[in-house]
């Protein structure tokens, strides 16, 4: 697992209370892992302030997985 | 360090939604000064993440409740009467807009949102007031949350810029008729802070970095900031202030213009 990857999906368990080995690159935060509409925006603004990076709501709106995630922050890390 | 400031003081606190909010960080302050808390909130997804904040501060008072809704307010207002009786101090941390109205121009402002807006983010100061009034006999405290974009034109903040205002105006209004019954009623306008309501606003991260920047402390400030200048308005160390709009940020509102040592700055 890269770094990023790591510190995402601790972020992840953490945020959302899930167990370690239900967060994995495919799973869907809202079908797989019970987050509601406030979880992902409160996640989006977690991961803005761990990495630095801007998440606009067009871009928000398109992370549907965990992986999803990951792959954002690895393409827009400054 | 607990002064006891608040001790058997009992307050509602609405408008809470996660620990990044400004009511977190005023409620962590009473709490730690003694008072006694009930939290009220609008809708499931925010009653489940109030409920285990609440018990951090060992109160289990989480009531639901749509302010836009009078006899919602109503049945609140009962519950707190029946729980506790009388009420010492109220914290409105309360507001709402369309966020696609959150961006471009304030011009196209549709009104079933400048209608929504005010009444969610201005008039219900208005309806919990009178309510908490009514269980306030031997005076009170009631504390509400605005922002400079009230005074001054702040991109992207738009009607909820003019919402403000009606809310700054609606507390000298409220100020002034509580007075007589010894109910001190203030805002704190708090500079920007990165919570759930401002992640609806437009290019918040330019406001933030703008402010960051310029300020005369040359710092955001935190919702620890907010937290103690909520505990001094709603305590009795405020106990001649009333009316008031109360900045709690880093100076900012008094900046002219840009400060000479920050740099230019525009969006990427």
């Amino acid at each position: 697992m890269s770094d990023i990857q790591e510190r995402v999906h601790k972020i992840v368990i953490e945020h959302l209370g899930v167990e370690a080995d239900k967060v994995s690159p495919d799973a869907s935060f809202i079908d797989d892992l019970g987050a509601d509409s406030l979880d992902i925006v409160e996640l989006v603004m977690a991961f803005e302030e761990e990495f630095g990076v801007e998440i606009p709501d067009d871009a928000a709106e398109k992370i549907a997985t965990v992986g999803d995630a990951t792959r954002y922050i690895e393409e827009h890390q400054g | 360090m607990t002064t006891g400031l608040m001790k058997g003081k009992r307050g509602l606190i609405m408008g809470l939604a996660n620990t990044r909010s400004l009511a977190w960080g005023i409620a962590q302050k009473l709490a730690e000064h003694g008072a006694e808390l009930a939290f009220s909130y609008q809708g499931e997804a925010l009653g489940k993440r109030v409920a285990p904040l609440a018990a951090q501060l060992g109160s289990d008072v989480t009531l639901d409740c749509d302010v836009s809704d009078m006899a919602a307010l109503d049945r609140t207002f009962a519950q707190l009467q029946e729980r506790w009786g009388t009420l010492d101090f109220l914290v409105h941390a309360i507001g709402f807009s369309d966020k696609n109205e959150l961006r471009g121009r304030f011009v196209d402002t549709s009104l079933d949102n400048f209608l929504m807006t005010m009444n969610v983010s201005a008039y219900s100061l208005v309806a919990v007031t009178r309510r908490a009034a009514a269980m306030m006999p031997d005076g009170g405290s009631v504390l509400t949350l605005t922002y400079y974009g009230a005074e001054k034109v702040v991109p992207h903040y738009n009607v909820m810029g003019v919402a403000k205002a009606a809310l700054e105006a609606s507390v000298r209004y409220l100020a002034n008729d509580l007075g007589p019954d010894g109910i001190r009623v203030n805002a704190l306008s708090a500079g920007p802070v990165k919570t759930l309501a401002a992640s609806g606003i437009g290019d918040f991260r330019y406001i933030l970095r703008w402010n960051e920047l310029n300020a005369p402390l040359r710092r955001n400030i935190t919702i620890e900031d907010v937290g103690g200048a909520g505990l001094y308005l709603l305590s009795d160390l405020a106990s001649g202030v009333t009316g008031e709009v109360h900045h709690v940020d880093a100076g900012y509102h008094v900046v002219g213009m840009k400060q000479e040592d920050a740099p230019d700055i525009a969006l990427g």
